[in-house]
């Protein structure tokens, strides 16, 4: 099964442990994700379903590409990682 | 602005949201929350004494937050989100930044009014947990000649209730004019008497494209209104329908807060910067402007304000007075607070080591 990890900054807001989940798309792994912690996907993903500005989404070492509709594949032993940009002061 | 019978203000800065006991002999921090996160706005909901924060966490987005135990403890709610464009937008918007929180009027208790950038105007009917767009005022034809005023985007940052209406608002958008509805939200109709020297001649005195900084009512005479603009200072004595200047404001009338007295409309207060261009107090030495007829003659207080090498700006919500008229609270972009308690006449200086503050409520 695909599994989803999220960095570190996201844990200061809001809970958000390694889950393994179902799905052969970014898309449909995450959305297993949110329904696990549906608090998640505001801090991922804006209200048009879109990866955030400034939030990158790797399967294993490659970024997405579909940056809209997550339509990137995800294998069975995938990993998903959602990490934030490094900014600010 | 709130009752007035405590003397608390939340603070709502860069890196955190500060809670000060300004009772006390040596004011002091009461409480944090948030540490480390920009807090946009702050309200204290007067009606059922519930703290709101609007968050934006940059890379995560701009969250919403309600407490019902004076900051104890903290629940998420849903943000005020756009829908999907419609057929005829290119893009669909998505919120960048709260803006301003407000109750709705006394009649109704679990509604609240939520501005934010890039322009939309929210309504919630429950508290907080679910948001609807306004959608006459952001179907608005000249939204599209909006535009950003230190954003990006245009943002409405001032949403004042007329106290004998709940149908009845005033809203303040930078940079898109002041607007108001006399039937809860379902039309608006821009002011007129706003100048913008910033544009070209002929679209000057254009309603549409004024910016407004900051836009707060008398309750006690909610026919007057007070706008520090852009360009200056203005006047409503018509609920906002129209707009009258301020002429012949020293040592500058350009700033971006206001506060208006409760009770007195004719009592206002505004922190002036330079200019445009040279956002920092006149000569490096901070003051308060205040009025008491109505914008006629100014009185310009210096007490307790440093006077050498200050460089301190006071945003749009970074200015408040309490339900007394005499207690003001105003905090800086460089995290200095002050606060007075004879009406403006003199501040004491509380702290310099906030984080830059970006809004304060006195309550």
């Amino acid at each position: 099964m695909p599994r989803i990890q999220v960095a570190k900054a996201f844990r200061r807001h809001v809970e958000c442990p390694d889950l393994a989940v179902g799905g052969s798309t970014v898309h449909d792994a995450l959305a297993e994700y949110f329904d696990a912690f549906p608090a998640v996907r505001s801090y991922v993903l804006d209200e048009h379903g879109a990866v955030r500005k400034h939030v990158a989404i790797f399967v294993g070492d490659d970024q997405i590409t579909d940056r809209s509709h997550l339509s990137d594949e995800v294998t069975e032993d995938g990993i998903v990682y959602i990490f934030q940009a490094l900014s600010g002061g | 602005m709130t009752s007035g019978t405590v003397n608390t203000a939340l603070i709502g800065t860069r890196k955190g949201f500060f809670v000060y006991d300004l009772d006390a002999d040596n004011p002091t921090v009461t409480s944090t929350h948030f540490l480390g996160s920009p807090v946009s706005a702050v309200l204290h909901d007067y009606r059922d004494d519930t703290w709101y924060a609007g968050l934006d966490h940059g890379h995560f987005g701009v969250k919403l937050h309600r407490s019902d135990d004076h900051g104890a403890t903290w629940t998420e709610l849903a943000y005020p989100a756009y829908p999907a464009a419609a057929e005829s937008e290119v893009d669909s918007s998505t919120t960048k930044l709260i803006w301003t929180l407000v109750p709705g009027h006394p009649s109704q208790p679990a509604v609240l009014w939520c501005g934010t950038i890039p322009g939309g105007l929210f309504r919630s009917d429950d508290r907080g947990e679910t948001w609807q767009l306004n959608q006459a005022l952001w179907n608005e034809p000249s939204r599209a000649e909006w535009f950003g005023g230190g954003y990006d985007q245009p943002g409405l940052h001032s949403i004042s209730i007329d106290p004998r209406s709940a149908d009845s608002m005033t809203v303040g958008v930078s940079c898109g004019g002041s607007w108001y509805t006399d039937d809860g939200g379902a039309s608006w109709t821009v002011s007129t008497g706003m100048r913008a020297a910033y544009m070209p001649d002929g679209r000057a005195d254009d309603p549409r494209i004024q910016d407004p900084h900051r836009i707060v009512r008398c309750a006690a005479a909610p026919d007057v209104l007070w706008t520090q603009h852009h360009n200056g200072i203005f006047r409503s004595i018509d609920n906002g329908r129209t707009w009258s200047a301020i002429a012949d404001v020293a040592p500058s009338a350009f700033g971006f807060a206001v506060a208006v007295h409760p009770s007195d409309p004719e009592t206002a207060w505004f922190v002036p910067a330079e200019s445009d261009e040279v956002r920092i107090p006149v000569e490096g030495a901070m003051v308060v402007n205040r009025t008491h007829d109505g914008g006629d003659t100014f009185e310009t207080t210096s007490a307790g304000l440093p006077q050498q090498n200050a460089y301190h700006l006071i945003y749009r919500h970074g200015l408040d007075v309490d339900g007394t008229g005499q207690r003001l609270v105003l905090a800086s972009t460089t995290g200095s607070l002050w606060h007075s308690n004879d009406g403006g006449n003199s501040f004491r200086h509380i702290t310099s080591s906030l984080p830059p503050v970006l809004c304060v409520q006195h309550l």
